[in-house]
């Protein structure tokens, strides 16, 4: 066996797809950054220096789950060193979904809550002071007065009958797929005829935990008045514009009015896509006239920084004895936490990447994303593929064991060659999984049979295994009604009132809410900042909408 | 606030500037002095981004006082370097690839300089033990402790 | 107390961009009068190499040497939108709106060559060390600092592009899950060996071997970055990290890095890497992304792993010591299986 810390190019592999006579590409030249990341020069966010920086901290929820009755400001508010307190009223849109630039879903998150709190370390103020230790002893000079809610945190508990409900948009505390499902649906050919039909059933449970991306720099942003009625913004986003356009919406600010300013990042593994520090360091800005820094301390990043969410998913294999996978049926649960941010999306990736890179010809999937009491989850490294990866590659090595083949056969037996039809109905091209099997083979000292180690990615594909089974099992499972995709996420516009709907009278209030929400007493008053008038978001937007609520 | 007067060497130069009560090392260097090299990645003494050297020794920064360096020599990654003569570690840490964000780079910069400087031949425990305190999230550390011993071994010279 | 080996195998793909498409990446490309360029971007570098990858794209694309092209990135006064640097997708979208403007640029340039040297454009090369010749006559030449020169002194042209990449959005079928989620794979294979205490339930990472398919390493160095600390990270994830060790209670959430623990210089697993390219047809000169997928593997190979050693399966990660011992007092010890 081959060991050591080597990396080699496989050139032979291929060749054949390839021109390596370039000037540029394949090259190892240097990082651009190089010089400044070792000579303490990048630029981070951090790393723009402003005289009267402000420093903002949030009031955080002790609680899973809780109604706020009060916030008590007065104290806080005579600490030394606090310039402004923002509540939920000094929010211009105090509602948002991380993906509705892509018109994705519905606003469900609020910047600062004000009625109610769904998760352990949910922002209810902020505190703009003349140092962080100045905001932080304001923060804990803050008084709330909760009313404690029942909370759920499993994702099989939280869609039982009569668990608590975590945002009453989602009754169920699932997200509602195109206006029609409560979970995602895949389905290619009958997997019940399949496991009629193997040899082998095989069944597993897998639970990916809940990562945090920990970048070595926290997510943070500096904003600063910039000039003629702007304002910069530094920030540690992984995404400019996603930024730039939350910032935008939130506090009703046209776009030419940021100038958002980044792209050297202190890592980033997808923790950083959130957006939660441009909205409230501008509005500080705004409302103080000064430069405002919000950056999370590194325990905030490791429990109110929104990690890899967790994932339960149920396997079951209809399996031949000579190893053939016939069928492969999943039940997935992603923990989204108490709001929706990516996690929706995250299905529909991880839907579409089932039964992982095999050629199966009877898949059956149903993938909720379920609601939970707890920080929601965002992306990371590998978003909506990790945990179903684990899944599938720790059952694949049950499957082997069961029925007494090498694993690393048993994945080049079925793995999908060039041509073969996918679950989600589209032909494979340009594969490379068998060649992959068969190089750590070799390097590992793994023997493989001659067919296996002569089995190509470009050989054996398409013909009988590109067609679309001749039936497929379709089903009404999960079926909900009274959402309906062209009028439910419209501004303004009301649900339908259909029989048999779920309880609409909760969506109307929250609807209602999100445009004014009722206050809760708090002290003392804040104005809405100077700026021009919101704009309409009407018409069509750019992206469609996978949840179903499209703006047509 | 109070605020107090500090005087001290800083990668060789005398420095003065104004520390607020209770400031740490890492907000004054960074925030008074205009030293952005080292780095905050906990503020908890966990991580390592904000290592500096207090006379010659390897100190986080996040934990030091501010006044308790009146009348030291502290020295930062913002120093390795000789006016545009590259430190050695600088040229192989490029030369290896051994950042990527950049991020930590600082602080593990002068963690290696700070053991090179004690111990001109480390073996490759000797580096891994003196990196130890500094974490890297896009790296796993191989390429650094590469670099390092490229060092250590005269692969690379100033 | 007894220390068992084994070993774990794993295989995966991973889809390249934003899952359905619809994620637009936009670049600028300009020269300064003495032919060095400037890409202008709103894409991230995170660690991952953006910049770098881009400013090599941009010199092949325009033919001129790495050295006279500059990537400034993320000013959103001056770099055009782009989706963010997520979902793999920043070496593939962005590596081909880089390109379009590039090649845009590029022919303005050799159109101002070609009016200095009286030739048509068509006929004309770049040697990518900075210099513009008639094609079977490197004699007649122009440098592309005298081409940028006359282009904006004397002919009052502008040597720049603009380049954007967009894959239309898919559809999903509700009732099917028919979609185009995206338009190339990258692939992975991996084998680690770990070694199993059955007496303290320690599970450690002792060799990785692997294979990834990356279609064409756009810049070998970088790619090994991203596969070895990817790969790192993927041991972490399936032996020590996680926000909540107790899930799905919140109790005992760490805090801090002494509490969310990862593998440090000294626990580090040698890692034997192969790099194979098949080029994606649609990838910048035919890259793909390996950034995401290098971590995904590492993860069923060692639960596959102490299952090989011990006989336990782990089907909850993080593998902690804890559940190690949980698995072999159920097991009623050690039953090692050896079957890698």
């Amino acid at each position: 066996m081959i060991r050591g810390n080597m990396v080699e190019f496989r050139k032979d592999i291929f060749a054949d797809e390839r021109d390596d006579n370039l000037n540029e590409i394949g090259k190892p030249t240097r990082r651009q950054d190089i010089t400044g990341h070792v000579t303490g020069r990048s630029p981070f966010f951090d790393d723009h220096l402003f005289e009267g920086l402000l420093h903002l901290r949030c009031v955080r929820s002790p609680h899973h789950a809780a109604r706020i009755r009060r916030i008590d400001t007065s104290a806080a508010q005579r600490m030394p060193g606090v310039m402004r307190i923002l509540t939920g009223q000094d929010v211009p849109v105090n509602l948002n979904t991380l993906l509705s630039l892509l018109d994705f879903g519905i606003d469900d998150e609020p910047i600062l809550s004000t009625e109610r709190v769904r998760y352990k370390g949910e922002p209810v103020a902020a505190i703009i002071a003349e140092t962080e230790a100045q905001a932080r002893d304001a923060v804990a000079a803050v008084r709330v007065e909760w009313e404690v809610l029942p909370h759920v945190l499993d994702v099989e508990e939280a869609i039982k009958p009569g668990a608590p409900t975590v945002l009453d948009i989602y009754p169920g505390n699932k997200f509602v797929y195109h206006g029609k499902y409560d979970h995602q649906k895949l389905r290619l050919g009958d997997v019940e005829a399949a496991f009629r039909e193997a040899d082998h059933v095989i069944e597993g449970r897998y639970q990916m935990s809940p990562i945090e991306q920990a970048p070595i720099e926290t997510c943070g942003a500096i904003a600063a008045p910039e000039q003629n009625g702007r304002y910069v913004c530094y920030t540690s986003t992984q995404a400019l514009f996603f930024s730039l356009g939350t910032a935008s919406k939130v506090l009703a600010t046209p776009s030419s009015r940021l100038h958002f300013i980044g792209g050297t990042v202190g890592g980033g593994f997808g923790g950083k896509v959130d957006s939660i520090h441009e909205p409230l360091a501008i509005l500080g800005t705004m409302l103080t006239g000064r430069p405002v820094k919000y950056a999370w301390d590194r325990e905030e990043e490791m429990q109110v920084g929104a990690p890899r969410g967790a994932e339960r998913w149920y396997l079951k294999d209809a399996v031949m004895n000579d190893g053939r996978i016939l069928g492969r049926k999943f039940t997935g649960y992603f923990d989204s936490g108490a709001y929706t941010r990516l996690s929706s999306y995250a299905i529909i990736k991880g839907v579409g990447h089932l039964p992982g890179p095999y050629t199966i010809p009877n898949v059956h999937a149903d993938v909720y994303c379920v609601y939970t009491n707890r920080t929601p989850a965002t992306a990371m490294r590998g978003f909506g593929i990790t945990g179903a990866d684990f899944a599938i590659e720790a059952h694949m090595d049950k499957v082997a064991d069961t029925i007494g083949m090498n694993p690393v056969e048993l994945r080049i037996l079925n793995a999908y060659r060039d041509g073969d039809m996918k679950a989600h109905r589209r032909l494979a091209k340009n594969c490379a999984l068998i060649e992959c099997c068969q190089v750590v083979a070799e390097k590992a000292g793994v023997k493989l049979s001659p067919e296996m180690q002569a089995a190509s990615s470009r050989v054996g594909g398409g013909g009988a295994r590109a067609h679309l089974p001749a039936f497929t099992a379709t089903d009404e499972h999960g079926r909900v009604s009274g959402y309906k995709a062209t009028n439910y996420a419209r501004k303004g516009a009301k649900p339908p009132d259909l029989p048999g709907a779920p309880p609409m009278a909760q969506h109307v209030s929250h609807q209602a809410s999100a445009s004014a929400p009722p206050a809760p007493q708090h002290s003392p008053a804040t104005p809405v900042p100077p700026g021009p008038p919101a704009p309409k978001r009407a018409g069509p937007i750019r992206f469609s909408s996978l949840s179903g609520f499209r703006r047509r | 606030m109070t605020f107090k007067p500090i005087s001290f060497t800083l990668n060789g130069s005398s420095k003065a500037a104004f520390a607020t009560e209770g400031q740490n090392l890492l907000d004054f260097l960074r925030r008074a002095v205009g030293d952005l090299s080292p780095k905050y990645g906990c503020g908890q003494g966990t991580c390592g981004a904000c290592t500096v050297m207090i006379d010659n020794v390897p100190q986080l920064a996040c934990l030091v006082l501010a006044e308790s360096v009146e009348g030291r020599a502290v020295n930062t990654a913002a120093g390795l370097a000789n006016g545009p003569r590259l430190d050695p570690l600088q040229e192989a840490f490029m030369e290896r690839f051994a950042a990527q964000c950049g991020y930590c780079t600082a602080g593990m910069l002068v963690a290696a300089r700070a053991l090179l400087d004690a111990n001109p031949r480390p073996s490759r425990e000797e580096v891994i033990e003196g990196i130890s305190g500094n974490l890297c999230r896009c790296t796993g550390y191989e390429p650094i402790i590469d670099a390092i011993l490229d060092v250590a071994e005269g692969r690379v010279q100033a | 107390m007894a220390i068992h080996r084994g070993r774990g195998f794993a295989a995966i793909n991973y889809p390249i961009g934003m899952n359905l498409g619809g994620d637009p990446s936009q670049a600028l490309v300009h020269s300064n009068p003495d032919g060095k360029f400037t890409v202008a971007l709103s894409a991230i570098d995170l660690g991952q190499g953006m910049k770098s990858v881009c400013r090599q794209i941009a010199a092949e694309t325009l033919g001129v040497p790495v050295e006279d092209v500059y990537v400034d990135t993320a000013d959103s006064d001056t770099g055009p939108h782009d989706m963010g640097s997520f979902a793999s997708r920043g070496t593939h979208r962005m590596g081909n709106a880089v390109i379009r403007a590039s090649a845009e640029a590029r022919e303005v340039m050799l159109e101002a060559a070609a009016e200095e040297l009286e030739v048509d454009p068509g006929d004309l090369m770049t040697d990518g060390k900075g210099n513009i010749h008639v094609r079977g006559a490197p004699s007649r030449t122009i440098t592309v600092m005298a081409a940028a020169q006359a282009a904006q002194f004397r002919q009052g042209r502008t040597i720049a592009g603009r380049g954007i990449f967009l894959i239309p959005l898919s559809d999903v079928d509700p009732d099917t899950g028919e979609m185009s989620p995206v338009t190339t794979f990258a692939h992975a294979a991996m084998l680690v060996t770990v070694e199993v205490c059955d007496e303290t339930g320690e599970v450690t990472v002792t060799d990785m071997q692997s294979a990834y398919e990356v279609g064409r390493a756009l810049n070998p160095r970088l790619v090994e970055q991203q596969l070895r600390g990817g790969a790192w990270m993927g041991m972490s994830h399936a032996a020590w990290e996680t926000t909540e060790p107790y899930y799905p209670a919140r109790d005992h959430g760490p805090v801090d890095f002494n509490s969310y623990i990862m593998p440090g210089p000294g626990d580090l697993a040698p890692h034997h890497i192969s790099v194979l390219e098949r080029p994606a047809e649609d990838g910048p000169y035919g890259g793909k992304g390996p950034g995401e997928m290098c971590a995904n593997p590492v993860l069923p190979a060692v639960v596959n792993a102490v299952y090989d050693a011990v006989g336990v399966r782990i089907d909850e990660l993080p593998v902690t010591p804890e559940k190690v011992l949980r698995g072999l007092r159920a097991l009623g010890g050690a039953k090692p299986r050896q079957r890698l």
